[in-house]
């Protein structure tokens, strides 16, 4: 046993199941049930990080989730996390912890340097250093700067465990499992409403768990929280998460919590076959909100050494864990609780002084216990600077004037190994202010508190509404949950449970303790640990003018980290307060937002990673693709072959040879994925007339046409070819990428402007798969399939459509082309998608048949000038800008979507961006697809852009580089030349038509 | 992250389901041709912007594929219901009147 460890009766540590862990390296001993921190205490180590901005030593300041110091880098490796708070992990056996601070060293840290200077570093010190005249040295500091930065690493090492997602719907879900969280959830249970706890420790209990003389019904407390538990389990509507923390309340009642499974076992005992941590998301009725209260210090002067504590921490680690946090204690209160915490210590044998703030300290009744307890008490006294560097060795009093906060003489220096102290609670009201909620300053319990009716769907209960008694703290939990109960038309089972009466004296309202000196000019005094934010800076923020409490924040980080200002943000807002000469009431708080505590990357994605990150569509000729070696690319979440190499060849050796094969022979392309929507009713072809751009009044079954669609700007949003079935009856097909997008908005104008029109839309993509046989060949390939088509040019002309079979298979076949070659796109039934597929390689095995993926569709695609939708456009393209006015049927009677628009006076600029050709001086140069236009090779910085490249490939056909791009006013520019910035040169091109193969049109018309 | 009615479907379910169609009962033009410029600029890009009560579109997109119509609240995310379009027209003039 160490020097620190004590026996106490209320203790939650088993001291006969010792644990080993090793912390910095150093081997050290705990025992179950305790946290890190607790740990760490009882083996005597002081000092375990240096802050943030000045290097200070810094130690254990509390006792959970608001602990602001002791972060910690927990495991190594794929294990290793990063920034856990000591106070929060719980010990297992062959814990390995390092700390996380310190450069080069904990113990030798070149910040800690920097302290001596810290007037030099005020608030806003790096903007108002880095960004002034010597902003050119960043480059030189920000190394340095980043080294010494920052807490701990984040995992480098893929995570070797798994996390997962469970949706609840519960009628009441109740944060907090303290004595008020334990009785709302019997009331609810006991009513037979659907009821889920959450409480973020190993154990039920709160603050009963650390007050060991607290009493229910005249008995111990833990007592009356076990008889609880025990009553909870044996309601089947009741559930109780454990280790479960709420940390994010948004609207209509979805709260999130994570809950930590494995992560109190040691690595080698965790099940792999469970989660490490789960995030709950539960829908819930009705919360209740039973998140309690977290006591806050008192600010003076180095009220950060390592050390100094909460009188709250300081409590809890003797009655919960058995430890002494020191020998010979000075406790500082202003408040009557923590009376107890000194009574606490000096019964477990340590040396306590208790110096109140107040004259007349506490009621008479906790004076005589702490005096009998052998308490020595100093009242009226304040604690203006603490001694000692790199643990506390003492402090130097001062007598405090009874009814304003200054000094009124001297006080005595006393020596101490720990320093606690007091500054009253602080309600944790973080969850009802995630989603709107606004606390209120409560001035008699000097906190802000949430209303004790809560809201709408949400009850506010116990020390959250700023009773910090737990007698008052029950009775109003026994009111708001009786309230709740009659909303769900319940009625309530039982009689409040009381807790004992005590006379209280009044606190005194003190935040910043006076040393007598002027702020600024004695020790500094911390109000946020983690950002190291003292009194004097608070000051300094409102000197420089900042008003808002909001804009203080920001501009000292008050309050920012992971601690989120749970110890530090009323005391900075009272201090803020006072130098703004306003109520704290008028300066209010600043935002509360989740997440209340730190959840990892691995719980929020939970299975939603690799390949159950998305889903992933695969063609019904996969398997074809596969034996023939494609790689693929993703398009939307479809798996499309982008090319088929043979042997070592690279990319562009396959796309070359693909194109060859196509234009000269025959090549083969999987366009199943196209989105496919049917459209049919008696007002199909008049809807289609208001949704296109084109005209399809004379469009006859067996016909097909390309289509425009516009958004209501005027701009291109999607494209495709419709084929007439019959006259109420149509094939669309949209992008790729825009199957479900179109649907949506066919639906959308149909159902809210155009309902009189009679026409339904049905998904059809995954219906069909589409086999195209592309290049001169094809007709001939196809002959060998089909008998019952006649293929020829006069009867099956481009753009027609013929229905027939296909190897047999009853197929749609469609003339049209998105190379420019002769090309035949066969639909089938997907079943028969791959025997397709097959067959017509078999068919095209004579001709030397290809298949190719989008690479080479692409390139193809480009030497014709067809545009692709979202690659050649951006939405600010109309039909004019791309040079296809002639899909806009100006004349048809009824406006379409997009055409008054097109007539504004922004779409009718002759400068704006269109679509031109590039061909490069150099012809081997392919330029970069997105690199910027300019007008003249020798333009510096900035110069006008005059438009960019929007699709550029070699084109093996024409043995030469091919650009298309969007120009300004490029439709009157044709043979100048421009110059595109690429690859770090500046390259001439000249502007030319962007068909660059076949502009008569006579290989897809053959 | 909410749940929505679908008046259509009659069930209550994840906004996932959903998609945001937009502020509800914008006409369009019966003659665009004859609006002008800016009462056409009023049309395309012109919204109310509300913070309070605001009636807006949504779309059943992974359910029926329905236009709905919701009455929500912008700063507090609290609903009042859902109606289908026709339904909803009429709340809408009752209070638009009022």
């Amino acid at each position: 046993m160490s020097a620190y460890r004590v026996h106490r009766n209320s203790q939650r540590i088993d001291s006969q199941s010792p644990l080993k862990f090793t912390f910095d390296g150093k081997q050290m001993q705990g025992f179950a049930g305790d946290t890190l921190a607790s740990a760490l205490i009882a083996n005597g180590v002081k000092l375990i990080g240096r802050s943030f901005k000045y290097g200070r030593p810094r130690g254990i300041i509390g006792h959970g989730s608001e602990e602001p110091n002791a972060l910690i880098q927990l495991e190594t490796g794929a294990y290793t996390v990063p920034d856990l708070k000591a106070t929060q992990v719980e010990l297992y056996h062959g814990l390995s912890a390092t700390t996380t601070t310190g450069f080069p060293s904990l113990h030798f840290d070149l910040k800690g340097m920097a302290g001596t200077f810290a007037r030099f570093m005020p608030p806003g010190f790096y903007y108002k250093t880095f960004m002034g005249p010597v902003k050119a040295a960043w480059p030189l500091y920000e190394k340095m700067i980043r080294m010494a930065a920052g807490y701990g690493r984040a995992p480098v090492e893929a995570d070797p465990e798994y996390y997962d997602h469970l949706h609840h719907h519960v009628d009441v879900l109740v944060v907090g499992g303290g004595a008020c969280g334990l009785w709302a959830a019997t009331l609810a249970g006991r009513a037979g409403l659907k009821t889920l706890l959450v409480d973020e420790q190993n154990e039920a209990g709160g603050w009963m768990l650390s007050d060991a003389s607290a009493r229910i019904d005249g008995k111990p407390a833990m007592q009356w929280v076990n008889e609880r538990l025990a009553e909870l389990d044996s309601l089947g509507n009741v559930t109780v998460l454990r280790r479960t923390t709420a940390f994010a309340l948004h609207e209509q009642n979805l709260v999130q919590a994570l809950e930590l499974c494995q992560d109190h076992l040691p690595i080698g005992s965790r099940n792999p076959g469970q989660p490490r941590q789960r995030l709950h998301k539960i829908r819930a009725h009705h919360v209740v909100l039973a998140a309690g209260a977290i006591e806050r210090p008192l600010v003076y002067g180095n009220n950060d050494r390592p050390g100094v504590m909460t009188a709250a921490a300081g409590q809890t680690y003797l009655n919960r864990y058995g430890v002494a946090v020191g020998r010979n204690v000075l406790l500082m209160t202003h408040n009557d609780a923590a009376y107890d915490a000194a009574r606490d210590l000096a019964e477990a044998g340590s040396r306590v002084t208790l110096i109140d703030t107040r004259l007349r300290g506490a009621a008479d009744w906790r004076q005589q216990q702490a005096k009998q307890a052998g308490v020595e008490l100093m009242l009226g006294y304040g604690i203006a600077q603490v001694h000692g560097k790199t643990a506390v060795s003492g402090a130097q009093l001062v007598q405090l004037d009874p009814f304003t906060n200054t000094v009124r003489g001297k006080g005595p220096r006393l020596s101490a190994d720990s320093i606690l102290s007091s500054g009253g609670l602080t309600s944790t009201v973080h969850l009802f202010c995630h989603n709107t909620g606004r606390p209120y300053w409560k001035e008699e319990s000097l906190s802000f508190v949430v209303p004790d009716e809560g809201r709408q769907g949400i009850s506010c209960a116990g020390a959250i509404t700023g009773r910090w008694e737990l007698s008052s703290a029950l009775a109003q939990t026994h009111a708001a949950t009786s309230a709740m109960l009659a909303g769900f038309g319940r009625s309530t089972h039982g009689d409040c449970p009381q807790g004992d009466e005590h006379e209280v004296a009044a606190t005194r309202r003190l935040f910043r303790v006076p040393d007598g000196l002027a702020e600024g000019h004695g020790a500094k005094a911390f109000v946020d640990f983690q950002n190291d934010v003292s009194a004097a800076d608070i000051h300094l923020a409102v000197r420089e003018n900042y008003r808002s409490i909001e804009h203080v924040k920001r501009y000292t980080a008050l309050g920012f980290g992971t601690d989120q200002g749970k110890l530090s943000n009323v005391n900075g807002f009272a201090i803020a307060a006072e130098a703004l000469g306003k109520p704290i009431s008028a300066v209010g708080t600043t935002t509360y937002r989740p997440a209340y505590t730190p959840v990892t990357f691995g719980a929020l994605a939970g299975s939603h990673k690799a390949d159950t990150f998305e889903p992933r569509r695969y063609t019904a000729m996969q398997a074809s693709h596969l034996k023939r070696g494609a790689l693929f690319e993703t398009v939307g979440q479809w798996m499309r072959p982008w090319y088929f190499p043979q042997g070592k060849e690279t990319m562009h050796q396959a796309v070359d040879r693909e194109c060859l094969a196509t234009r000269n022979s025959v090549g083969v392309m999987d366009a199943s994925t196209l989105g496919k929507i049917d459209v049919k009713g008696p007002d199909a072809r008049e809807f289609l007339n208001r949704i296109y751009s084109n005209a399809w009044s004379k469009l006859d079954p067996g016909k097909c046409r390309y289509g425009l669609m516009l958004d209501e700007n005027g701009m291109v949003m999607d494209d495709g070819v419709t084929a007439c079935i019959a006259d109420d009856h149509f094939h669309m097909t949209t992008t790729t990428g825009g199957a479900a997008r179109v649907l949506n908005w066919l639906e959308r104008w149909h159902q809210t402007e155009w309902p009189e029109l009679q026409v339904r839309f049905t998904s059809t993509t995954d219906h069909w798969s589409t086999t195209a046989v592309v290049g001169p060949k094809s007709r001939a390939v196809l002959q060998k399939l089909c008998s019952d088509i006649d293929l020829s040019a006069e009867n099956f002309k481009f753009m027609d459509w013929r229905e027939g079979t296909v190897a047999g298979v009853p197929a749609k076949v469609f003339r049209i082309s998105f190379s420019g070659e002769l090309a035949y796109e066969i639909n089938v039934d997907a079943c028969y998608g791959h025997y397709i597929w097959e067959q017509v390689m078999a068919a095209g095995d004579e001709f030397g048949i290809t298949p190719y993926g989008t690479e080479t569709m692409h390139v193809l695609r480009a030497e014709k000038g067809f545009i692709i939708v979202g690659q050649d456009t951006d939405g600010s393209m109309t039909p004019m800008d791309l040079a296809m006015g002639w899909a806009v049927g100006m004349k048809k009677p009824f406006s379409f979507l997009g055409k008054r628009s097109l007539s504004r006076s922004d779409t009718v600029r002759s400068d704006r961006k269109q679509l031109v050709g590039l061909y490069t001086e150099d012809p081997k140069v392919v330029l970069t697809e997105g690199a910027q236009i300019l007008s003249t090779p020798d333009a510096t910085p900035p110069a006008a852009m005059q438009g960019h490249v929007t699709s550029s490939y070699h084109s093996a056909f024409l043995g030469r580089s091919i650009a298309m791009a969007v120009l300004k006013g490029g439709s009157q520019r044709s043979g100048d030349t421009v110059y595109v910035w690429a690859q770090g040169k500046m390259h001439p091109a000249k502007v030319v038509s962007s068909v660059f193969v076949d502009q008569e049109g006579v290989r897809q018309h053959a | 992250m909410f749940q929505l009615h679908c008046p259509h479907c009659g069930a209550t379910r994840e906004e996932e389901e959903f998609s945001y169609a937009g502020e509800a009962y914008i006409a369009r033009p019966a003659n665009p041709e004859e609006a002008s410029d800016a009462e056409w600029g009023d049309y395309l890009f012109m919204r109310k912007n509300t913070r309070g009560w605001f009636w807006e579109q949504w779309q059943h997109t992974a359910g029926c594929r329905k236009v709905f119509v919701v009455k929500r609240h912008t700063a507090s995310y609290q609903i009042a219901g859902s109606w289908t379009l026709a339904e909803g027209k009429a709340h809408y003039l009752k209070e638009s009147e009022a």
